[in-house]
């Protein structure tokens, strides 16, 4: 065990692992994060807290994270290049280890642009694969950048995020092989509509064998809408929707667009456990928290396994 | 070279709006060569202010000069002759530039004619794009000749990242993917397996980071 947090005893006992994703509240609302929270406890084995996702500023990931472990509700921080050097990076990481959190996903992160603070300087001290390289020398080495020793290791399950639909497409498993070298433990996945593409993907993957160095999570989200999907394909950087889940959307119209949404959801799961190499799904219901028990039940994950 | 842009003459007005002599100094250098701040600029620029303080019924004497470059203190020094007759000197030549006036010309405030924005090349007529953030430590090679620095919009060294969609980047469709451009100029070479190799954490104490930079030839030195 390199982190012994409960994500990591699942997918290494080789059980099939399910995770969340929570996004903070604009604000210092507690009261968000519990309703939330709730909807997730026990359906999911750790819950991704997004880091000021899209560059809109809300409550810390590490704060939040904390939150959840009171809880008993897992947390992984994610942690994204845009806003910290590395001197702060390194410390938050120090932070949230005391505080109780044991996984951690490094991330680029979206650049501020299209967020509510657009004028403002981005740092992108370190990029995501060099991020991974700083958290696994903390822990296994139990040095910082440059070398100094440190007292008391943050032992973090390092993760990182993959886009096998962004350009080009050639080049993802190479990324992702780039992640691997650097120490990553546990990816997950863009959300995946093109399951065509995704097993293209693994089989790419399975080939330099870095589905046995590390743990894929395929991720999912369940569609609310035809707009959505149309959105998604059109407006969210390297996302894939094919014509096919559009016109399924479509055709169900207004009244039963979101219950076929989970319908989608709930086959793509099973789809995606049938490949070889994925060890798990990230839920990523945006805004849909109250979804997330039904899609695991109905895909056949409940109860989540107690290690 | 150095790419700049005219400030709007309204905040240029605003700027001489205490002063009724000023110089309007533009540069042969760079500024010209982009069209921010040669001859032509220096004319443009002054006929438009005197019609503008002439509409506020205010006068305004300009003297119009283009020194052969603002960051030599030899090309300076012609401006001595006059300065002291003016009330302001307002420079057209790049940041730089601008500052050396401000250091050796010291009776008078200088004042910035354009916004100077960066390392860049001419791509097309009327067209500047950047190219160097003078990171202080080059390491074009291992990136096929293409910048990561500046032409990745977030300074990755081992993208792209997810957001790169038919080669464009996520924070605008207009601009390159940067690390598709690398990718691809690799692959023409037969050199993908640099690809392979994650880039270490750069040493940004080259850069701006490390402070004001200064370089010295001793054997140059008189
Ligand atoms: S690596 Fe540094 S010096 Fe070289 S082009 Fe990029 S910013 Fe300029
Ligand atoms: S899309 Fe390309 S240029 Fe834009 S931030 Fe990502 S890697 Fe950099």
């Amino acid at each position: 065990m390199k982190a012994g947090s409960n994500l990591e005893k699942i997918l290494t006992s080789g059980k099939f692992a399910v995770t969340g994703e929570l996004g903070p509240p604009k604000g210092a609302d507690v009261s968000v994060i519990e309703r939330k929270a709730n909807l997730l406890k026990g359906n999911v084995d750790a819950v991704n807290v997004t880091d000021n996702q899209t560059a809109i500023v809300r409550m810390s990931s590490i704060a939040v994270g904390a939150i959840l472990q009171r809880m008993g509700i897992e947390a992984t921080m994610q942690m994204v290049c845009r806003d910290r050097n590395r001197i702060a990076m390194q410390s938050d990481i120090f932070g949230a280890y005391a505080l109780g959190l044991r996984n951690i996903l490094c991330l680029s992160g979206d650049h501020q642009k299209f967020g509510n603070q657009p004028t403002a300087k981005n740092v992108f001290d370190l990029d995501s694969i060099q991020l991974i390289q700083t958290v696994k020398l903390m822990r296994d080495e139990h040095k910082v950048l440059g070398g100094d020793e440190i007292e008391g290791a943050p032992a973090m399950f390092i993760g990182a995020a993959e886009n096998p639909f962004a350009d080009p497409f050639e080049y993802r498993v190479i990324r992702l092989a780039k992640k691997v070298a650097a120490g990553v433990d546990f990816i997950q996945t863009q959300c995946i509509y093109d399951m065509a593409k995704f097993e293209r993907f693994m089989q790419m993957a399975r080939d330099r064998g870095l589905h046995e160095k590390i743990h894929i999570l395929a991720g999912v989200t369940p569609l609310k809408s035809v707009g959505m999907a149309r959105y998604m394909k059109e407006k969210v950087a390297g996302m894939d929707v094919p014509e096919e889940i559009i016109a399924r959307m479509k055709s169900a119209g207004k009244e039963k667009a979101r219950e076929e949404g989970l319908n989608i959801c709930v086959e793509q799961i099973q789809r995606l456990r049938q490949i070889e190499g994925v060890h798990g799904i990230h839920l990523m219901a945006i805004e849909w928290e109250d979804a997330v028990h039904g899609i695991v039940e109905r895909a056949g994950l409940l109860p989540r396994p107690q290690v | 070279m150095i790419i700049a842009e005219g400030k709007p003459i309204k905040e240029i007005l605003a700027m001489i709006d205490d002063y009724d002599k000023i110089i309007v100094a533009g540069c042969k250098g760079c500024v010209t060569v982009c069209s921010a701040g040669g001859q032509k600029e220096v004319e443009i620029l002054s006929s438009a202010l005197r019609l503008a303080r002439k509409a506020q019924g205010k006068a305004l004497d300009i003297k119009e000069v283009t020194l052969e470059r603002q960051c030599d203190t030899e090309y300076l020094e012609p401006m001595r002759e006059y300065a002291d007759q003016y009330q302001a000197i307002l420079s057209l030549a790049c940041g730089a530039g601008i500052q050396f006036v401000a250091e050796k010309f010291r009776k008078q405030p200088v004042l910035p004619g354009v916004n100077t924005q960066f390392i860049g090349v001419t791509e097309e007529q009327g067209v500047w794009t950047e190219r160097c953030q003078s990171c202080g430590n080059c390491l074009l090679h291992q990136t096929g000749g293409i910048c990561p620095v500046t032409r990745c919009s977030k300074s990755l060294f081992n993208g792209p990242c997810g957001g790169s969609k038919a080669g464009k980047c996520e924070i605008d469709p207009q601009i390159d993917c940067g690390w598709q451009l690398i990718y691809e100029r690799l692959k023409e070479l037969g050199l993908l397996a640099k690809l392979e190799v994650v880039l270490p954490i750069k040493d940004w104490s080259t850069s701006r980071d490390g402070g004001p930079r200064k370089r010295i030839r001793e054997d140059l030195k008189i």
